[in-house]
């Protein structure tokens, strides 16, 4: 028998992801992939997995998983409650999210709700064994392509192992949740802020724009004060880079993210700074933002300045301690930058 | 000829070489398109992609690698060494059927909005000397332009809910062959046996931009038989394609 996970409850939207299916896009094929990279890209790093490994980015609310192999290691990434179910009747043990488990033959996994934000990502160490599409395992449900079966996990679909057990090695933890940053999401003018009057484009950087519940993979319509258009909402159609953001006709922006279609007929005001996509990823019907003007010299400045961060979170990745042990490392170190010891 | 160059954030910005439907901006987008594509080793470092439309390229880039402010001198620089002003292009022959009514439904009201017969229209469409400009909106979906001026129509008023795959339609100067079942607003003059987008092949979209395209009358016998060989997976593509 083949090594699996078996979708015993599904969630509401979960696909698996990796960073894009990356060089088609002057074919029509939308680069898809993860809403979030930093998370997935964190999740992989907990497993000793490839970045580029693709992951199970979980929308909303996460599915039951029973675990069909010896073992394996997962990680979890986002604001999560996840729970751990030992045998069927057995109660339910809260599992702590931000680091890896090794789970069980027969075990299953309730990832449970994801609270705060629309997104969270679930690795395996070896990552699964499905087949690339175009290069790449992110799913584009659209099109019915990549992934597991082009399309949303369900219910019984056993999602295959590349690995039948567990590697060794100790689990691992974030030492503290990523810092995503907080205020104003960065933007940078273009590529038609020359469609928009000046009092339009005041209104887009001044206002609050609260996330409609037309959010999805694809992009999210913001509801708040109508963008003056200088002339026309129609433009001959060009390319669609990601954070694109495009105001029909209506005057209300939409951000394209990582399901956008590669070209478009609308004007795009601004697109947001990279450093500030899987923000973007991460919002929830309800919630609101401001829009702030960054050069592009700066937004490339603060995209290399997040992947360092990034790259120092993975450095200091704690040893995690096994459920139900004591972590005399993790003790021991707290103790000595504490200075106390309890 | 200047550029303009237009932001994307932090890892792309559009190349655009004018704002008008022109064959000659086009042969620039596509040239530059595929210098970029050509560039030696070594050079434009950190470019990921370009994606062409009828009067722009859009350059991809990883900020991580590069910066806008590296690759714009050296785009320029790949301008100005020239670029040909007609780059190399297939020539797509598409088989299509358009005597059933059930592959032609817009036919008649098409024929009776331009003034001719449905004979004359379909004279039309295959006498057209296609180009597929840009694909978009869905996997493989290209815009085709170079229809017959006298058969331009604008969109149907009331666009469909369910247009069936490999529908061959019309609208506006343009032709188009739907690569999925979608919803769609274009006059269906005939179907094609052909798939756009096929992910068991080892290139899934059949068409690039840059291609010229012509429609070979088919009828509805030879229809079956490739439409049977398509399925099956059996089908000659090469065959259908010369030049470049």
């Amino acid at each position: 028998m083949t090594a699996a996970l078996k979708v015993v409850r599904p969630g509401l939207f979960d696909t698996v992801q990796d960073m894009g299916r990356i060089g088609f896009m002057a074919l029509g094929m939308p680069t898809a992939g993860a809403m979030d990279r930093i998370a997935l890209r964190l999740a992989n790093a907990l497993c000793g997995n490839p970045a580029g490994t693709a992951g199970l980015e979980i929308g909303v609310m996460g599915p039951d998983l029973l675990v069909e192999a010896d073992s394996v290691r997962i990680a979890l990434v986002g604001p999560l409650s996840p729970a751990l179910i030992e045998a069927p009747q057995a109660p339910t043990k809260p599992l702590e999210s931000d680091r890896t488990h090794v789970l069980k033959r027969g075990q299953i996994l309730r990832l449970g709700m994801v609270d705060g934000s629309s997104t969270a990502y679930l690795a395996v160490a070896g990552g699964f064994a499905l087949r690339p599409f175009m290069g790449s395992l992110s799913t584009y449900a659209r099109a019915g392509i990549g992934g597991f079966q082009g399309r949303k996990l369900a219910e019984d679909d056993l999602v295959p192992l590349a690995r039948e057990q567990a590697p060794a090695g100790d689990d691992k933890k974030l030492a503290r949740p990523f810092d995503y940053g907080s205020g104003p999401i960065r933007i940078v003018w273009g590529p038609q802020d020359d469609y928009f009057t000046e009092r339009g484009r005041h209104t887009f950087t001044a206002a609050d724009y609260r996330v409609s519940k037309e959010a999805d993979r694809m992009g999210i319509r913001f509801e708040g004060p109508t963008i003056e258009h200088a002339k026309g909402a129609d433009i001959l159609s060009d390319g669609i880079g990601p954070g694109a953001i495009q105001v029909p006709g209506a005057g209300l922006p939409i951000v394209l993210l990582a399901d956008r279609q590669t070209v478009g007929g609308y004007p795009k005001i601004a697109t947001v700074a990279s450093v500030d996509l899987p923000r973007l990823g991460r919002l929830l019907p309800g919630q609101t933002v401001r829009f702030t003007p960054v050069a592009v010299g700066e937004a490339e400045r603060l995209r290399r300045d997040q992947e360092a961060r990034i790259a120092r979170a993975i450095a200091d990745f704690k040893v995690a301690r096994p459920p139900g042990g004591i972590d005399l490392v993790r003790l021991y170190e707290e103790n000595l930058i504490d200075g106390v010891v309890y | 000829m200047s550029v303009r160059y237009l932001s994307c954030g932090d890892t792309a910005f559009t190349v655009e070489f004018g704002n008008e439907i022109s064959p000659e901006i086009n042969g620039r987008v596509m040239a530059l398109h595929a210098a970029i594509g050509h560039a030696a080793a070594g050079e434009l470092l950190g470019v990921v992609e370009t994606v062409p439309t009828i009067r722009s390229l859009m350059v991809s880039y990883d900020p991580l690698a590069t910066s806008r402010a590296r690759l714009e001198p050296e785009i320029d620089a790949l301008i100005a060494r020239g670029l040909p002003t007609e780059t190399a292009s297939r020539h797509v022959s598409i088989p299509c059927c358009y005597d059933d009514p059930e592959f032609a439904p817009d036919l008649a009201e098409v024929a009776e909005r331009t003034k001719k017969t449905t004979e004359q229209v379909i004279a039309g469409h295959l006498a057209s000397p296609f180009k597929v400009y840009v694909l978009g909106f869905m996997p493989g979906l290209a815009y085709v332009a170079g229809l017959d001026p006298s058969l331009f129509l604008p969109r149907r008023a009331q666009p469909r809910v369910r247009v069936p795959r490999s529908s061959v339609a019309i609208a506006m100067d343009m032709t188009t062959i739907y690569p999925f079942e979608s919803p769609g607003g274009w006059h269906l003059v005939g179907r094609t046996p052909l798939w756009m987008f096929d992910q068991r092949r080892e290139q899934p979209v059949f068409l690039a931009p840059g291609d010229w395209l012509s429609f070979q009358r088919i009828d509805r016998k030879t229809f079956d038989r490739i439409a049977r060989e398509v399925e099956a997976g059996t089908f000659d593509w090469a065959a259908l394609v010369s030049g470049a």
